[in-house]
């Protein structure tokens, strides 16, 4: 079990302090090390959203371990935004569709390194990305 | 003070990458390696990944980009020590970075970089006969 565990994300360091949480409560949690990996750098690629459109830069991510079902020991984790939030969201999840200086691959990379991945996201209400693992 | 030293051994510049790369970093490395292939006329580059445990969409353009930037000066790029579950989700984000070189660890990249003067040398000279 994880309890909540809150990380600012501002900057630069805020994406570098956001991968090391995160790869430490997926350790901490069981994860093996190719999950720790694909769990670290989905949350680099949302984190670096964060630090790129939000307004400021600024956002937070959350995370904590979700209760054991029959998908075994999961990991939720929200990245969360008050930034000018995502127009069309179903176009940002195609590859290769950017509106910065990307590659357009950060949201459609990042759910396929997790089991599931939700955004929710309207213009000027900012945007919260929930990504979610699990290990048996 | 750069945080990626930059070492060279004969004809080739070793960049050795930090466990937690920050974004800076990685550009400045792009800077200093083509200052470095213009004022020492080296032709090989070698990226020793081994430390580094997260390689995201920026980091892995940034890669491609310094061997794109680095054939332009004239030496080729090698990518070595990419640790596995590095490469299995550079592989699942869609970063299969094409063209970019690649080798288990440094001495082994140093060799492959042999190879890759060698057959360019029998290339230039059937182009020049």
């Amino acid at each position: 079990m994880l309890d909540e565990l809150r990380v600012a994300i501002q900057g630069e360091d805020g994406i570098v302090a956001a991968r090391q949480a995160a790869r430490e409560a997926a350790r901490g949690l069981g994860f093996g090390p190719v999950d720790q990996t694909r769990i670290t750098t989905a949350v680099s690629e949302l984190a670096r959203n964060v630090v790129r459109y939000a307004t400021g830069g600024k956002g937070e991510m959350r995370l904590w371990s979700l209760p054991v079902s029959e998908r075994g020991v999961g990991l939720e984790i929200l990245v969360a935004d008050d930034g000018p939030g995502i127009e069309d969201v179903k176009a940002a999840m195609q590859d290769g569709v950017t509106s910065g200086m990307g590659l357009g691959m950060g949201l459609p990379g990042a759910q396929r390194l997790v089991d599931e991945l939700e955004i929710d996201s309207a213009p000027g209400r900012g945007t919260v990305v929930t990504i979610r693992k699990w290990h048996r | 003070m750069a945080r990626i030293p930059i070492v060279r051994i004969r004809n080739t510049l070793v960049a050795t990458f930090q466990k937690d790369l920050y974004d800076r970093d990685a550009l400045d490395l792009q800077s200093s390696l083509n200052d470095l292939l213009e004022r020492t006329g080296c032709d090989g580059v070698l990226l020793d990944m081994s430390m580094v445990e997260t390689v995201d969409s920026f980091l892995g353009r940034m890669i491609n980009d310094v061997a794109q930037g680095a054939r332009l000066l004239g030496a080729h790029t090698v990518v070595v020590g990419l640790q596995p579950a590095v490469a299995i989700t550079l592989v699942e984000l869609g970063l299969e970075l094409p063209g970019v070189h690649t080798a288990l660890d440094v001495e082994r990249g140093l060799v492959r970089l042999q190879r890759i003067r060698a057959a360019g040398a029998r290339q230039g000279s059937g182009r020049a006969r």
